[in-house]
């Protein structure tokens, strides 16, 4: 019935003979019975194969031994977050800087624009790879979660792979046609940088959809696929992640430029690059600066709508095991805060020669204010304190300090702080300059007075916070806190602006004479903000608990607990840490191309442009002024 | 003494004074933790204002540097800085060994006072209208069961409120019961201390479970009362009419 060619022969054979060696001699008359046969025969193979297959459909988790699955996916996902970040963030303001420079024809904008979107460049392909990692584990070691994720969002998984084909070209495009459409084809060049930053907004906010509905889970509707995708898109937190991931991206991009301009800056060997990088941390540094000062607000909002979804979670961030953390957050927001101001202070007393004396008592007044407000958001509402201590203030809660620990008081003193920053912004501008307009005395007493009028309106607003019900504090006090600083922000930025227009420099500034402290400041400042993105990152992931999707997919791995805060610290620490190594590698290779670019005669250093006095900031030595 | 580091350590030690010893004169004492806080607040304070120019940097970094490498520092100021480095370094092991001995009292606590509460608590509302008779009922009720600890003016200065610790809770103060909806304050009376998840130290209330002792109408009245006696608000997200 059956013949199989001889064994020996296949020793003769090469290897495709050798399988043809193994195919039966077939007889059309004898079809069915071969049919028959094989089919027997591999009918145990397929049963195995769906066994396979079903025993591998139920695999819910996979481990990482030693690691541990969460433990890598928690540093995977961080870096590519932050790195997201700086790449999303970075495209905004170097297309705003191009448009300052395309506008006013100052060349060292757009020399600017493209010192920001060669970095982007540079940490743009390390982000997708990051992505991809991540991809990769979260199918490995989550296949249940991401096999439900998948099955409600896959429209959206299509649209974020187009946005991304998309942004790629556009970014080719961008930083390659830099050169190339400079003249006339400018315009279409800004184009390009606005579809960069649209396409930019769609890749952030569609993998937040899915990020979101995690935490605030909607009831996914019947219908389309397209229509289930819609419905959970809109969960009740994905704006608000929207709007705060934004500005934050702005804030992390800010801060990273000046951390590289400040390191640029300590290793500048000739005059003429420590003023460049000297102005482009002060940039970098504004940046940031802006960014953080809507910050907080995007960042109430988006606690109020998670309260609002679910005062579990709510309590579970604020008043449960993670509110530890938030005291955290104020001590990184308050060193963020004062060191963007010390930046500015030091500012002012550098590059503005003979200003120091002036401006000593303004500066120690803010800063005595934002040392206070600092202290003021720090302070716990339940105070580690021993048994003996607890005893004699009569609990945790301390009688009279134990107001600084709610709600209505931090949101005051976070107003005040935001204020006061504004203000060192507003004294740095106007800082060597004498206003000439004839109102300008009026302007500056109508400002002086609006500025006490709007500290004091906030004060009381957070005082009387506490004699009303939180839902009146919350839907109107907090509210108008805000507005009053806003106020004065679109009220004195153009008012001074105008004013600085007529006005005449009495002090001509004076870049590349900072000291060696203010490049480590706006290094400080990037630790800082990446710390703090690595701390909320925890708390927003952490404040789901159990669940994989907030009351609906239950975690039931090995690592359905929650992580002790001490050991959460110590990765927020490590995720920090490895994307500081990470960025200094990219911007290591970014700048290697630079060195590659000097001609043989460039290649040496030009000390002896460095202004007498003035020794090398990385020689240890601080530049000193030139009185 | 003049110049910025002696500014500083004036300031600090008057801050140190002020607070552990001028402001428990008014109020309750600061435990260490606040103190260690707030002088640490101050201590940067100074150097960031310190460091603004390179002038003050010298006057205020000058002398450390002179007195860490010993110059010019001869005679009297010679003999303090040997002291100052023998003296120093104990002082650094007798806090180490300080902290590190055995001892008796429990140590500081981070105790999570308003914890998360239970899903099938989540989202429950009173089921009873806050009437007149409803808030008087659960003002009897509060009186009965809840004052001896919690006191007759809401305030946490019951009769029995003393041998309690932690303290019975100050619903007069606007950092308790105004801060939570009515929901979690069912969780908190029916479940009591035992009731309570790990990282709040159940072990650590002595809140009695009153599912045993209370119908549930009862509790959801008694909020009532609580909360019109202390004269707050619960937290909601609909504004009363």
């Amino acid at each position: 019935m059956k013949r199989f060619n001889e064994g020996s022969h296949m020793k003769s054979h090469g290897i495709i003979d050798n399988l043809k060696s193994l195919v039966p001699t077939v007889k059309p008359s004898s079809l069915f019975g071969w049919s028959v046969f094989w089919a027997l025969v591999l009918l145990p193979a397929l049963v195995w194969a769906q066994d396979a297959a079903t025993q591998a459909m139920s695999v819910e988790y996979r481990d990482i031994p030693g690691l541990g699955s969460r433990n890598v996916v928690w540093v995977v996902a961080q870096q590519h977050l932050l790195l997201a970040g700086f790449v999303l963030g970075v495209p905004i303001f170097a297309w705003v800087c191009e448009i300052v420079g395309w506008k006013t024809k100052e060349a060292r904008y757009d020399k600017l624009a493209k010192e920001f979107t060669k970095l982007l460049t540079s940490a743009y392909a390390t982000t997708a790879l990051f992505g991809g990692i991540l991809l990769f584990l979260l199918i490995g070691l989550y296949p249940k979660l991401m096999a439900y994720l998948s099955d409600i969002f896959f429209p959206s998984f299509i649209v974020y792979c187009l946005l991304f084909l998309l942004e790629t070209v556009t970014l080719y495009l961008y930083w390659y046609g830099w050169d190339a459409m400079q003249g006339n084809k400018k315009t279409f060049h800004l184009f390009l940088g606005f579809l960069l930053n649209v396409f930019a907004l769609g890749i952030m906010i569609v993998p937040n959809a899915w990020a979101t509905f995690q935490a605030s889970p909607v009831v996914v509707a019947e219908g389309t696929a397209i229509e289930r995708a819609w419905a959970a898109t809109w969960n009740p937190t994905w704006w608000p992640v929207n709007i705060h991931r934004l500005i934050a991206n702005v804030v992390l991009g800010g801060f990273i430029c000046g951390a590289y301009a400040g390191i640029r800056y300590l290793l500048a060997a000739s005059q003429e690059e420590r003023e460049h990088y000297d102005w482009m941390g002060y940039v970098g540094n504004f940046i940031g600066v802006f960014g953080m000062l809507p910050l907080p607000f995007a960042g109430y909002w988006l606690m109020r709508e998670i309260y609002q979804y679910n005062q579990q979670m709510g309590i579970t961030l604020m008043g449960g095991f993670l509110a530890w953390l938030f005291i955290l957050q104020a001590m990184l927001i308050g060193v963020l805060f004062l060191g963007a101001n010390y930046y500015f202070w030091m500012g002012i007393t550098y590059r503005i020669p003979g200003s120091e004396r002036s401006y000593r008592r303004p500066i120690l007044a803010m800063l005595v204010v934002l040392m206070v407000c600092l202290g003021v958001w720090m302070t716990p509402h339940s105070l580690v304190a021993s048994l003996e201590e607890a005893r004699k203030m009569g609990g945790t809660h301390h009688p009279l300090l134990g107001v600084f620990g709610v709600m209505s008081a931090k949101m005051t003193v976070a107003n005040l702080m935001i204020l006061v920053t504004f203000m060192s912004f507003i004294m740095y501008w106007r800082a060597g300059k004498q206003e000439t307009a004839g109102w300008a005395k009026i302007a500056k007493s109508v400002m002086g007075a609006l500025l006490v009028i709007a500290g004091i309106a906030v004060i009381v607003l957070g005082v009387w916070g506490y004699f009303v019900p939180a839902i009146i504090r919350i839907n109107y006090f907090s509210v108008a806190q805000v507005l009053i600083v806003l106020f004065v922000m679109v009220t004195f930025t153009p008012l001074t602006a105008i004013l600085m227009k007529s006005a005449k420099t009495t002090t001509e500034m004076v870049w590349g004479q900072m000291p060696i402290r203010a490049g480590y400041s706006l290094v400080s400042n990037a630790v800082m903000v990446i710390l703090l993105m690595s701390l909320m990152g925890y708390a927003r992931s952490s404040s789901r608990v159990h669940w994989h999707i907030y009351g609906v997919m239950r975690d039931t791995s090995d690592y359905a607990y929650s992580p002790a805060l001490g050991y959460a610290a110590a990765f927020m620490s490590l995720n920090t840490f490895v994307f500081c190594l990470l960025v200094a590698f990219i911007f290591w290779v970014a700048t290697m191309g630079d060195k590659g670019k000097k001609t043989p005669d460039q290649e040496q250093p030009e000390p002896a442009k460095i202004p007498a006095g003035v020794t090398p900031a990385m020689a240890g030595g601080a530049p000193r002024e030139q009185d | 003494m003049k110049g910025p580091l002696a500014k500083t350590a004036i300031l600090l030690v008057g801050m140190y004074v002020f607070l552990k010893f001028v402001l428990p004169l008014v109020t309750a004492p600061l435990p260490a933790s606040l103190i260690f806080l707030y002088l640490a607040l101050t201590l940067a304070s100074a150097m960031i204002f310190y460091t603004m120019s390179g002038g003050s940097l010298d006057e205020f970094m000058g002398p450390v540097g002179r007195f860490l490498t010993g110059s010019g520092q001869a005679g009297v100021a010679g003999t303090a800085r040997i002291l100052v480095f023998v003296v120093f370094p104990l002082l650094v092991g007798w806090q180490t060994y300080t902290r590190l001995a055995p001892s008796d009292m429990p140590p500081a606590e981070n105790r999570t006072i308003h914890p998360a509460p239970p899903g099938e608590f989540v989202g429950l509302a009173n089921p009873y209208p806050t009437t007149p008779e409803n808030v008087m009922m659960g003002k009897g009720l509060y009186a009965a069961f809840c004052s001896p600890c919690h006191g007759a003016n809401f305030d946490g200065k019951g009769p029995a409120a003393v041998g309690f610790n932690p303290p019975p809770a100050n619903f007069s103060d606007p950092g308790t019961i105004a801060q939570l909806q009515e929901s979690y304050l069912f969780w908190r009376i029916k479940k009591g201390g035992v009731g309570l998840p790990v990282e709040a130290m159940p072990w650590k209330s002595a809140m009695p479970r009153w599912e045993v002792e209370l119908p549930d109408e009862w509790i959801w009245k008694i909020i009532m009362g609580e909360y019109d006696g202390a004269g707050q608000s619960p937290r909601t997200w609909e504004e009363e009419e």
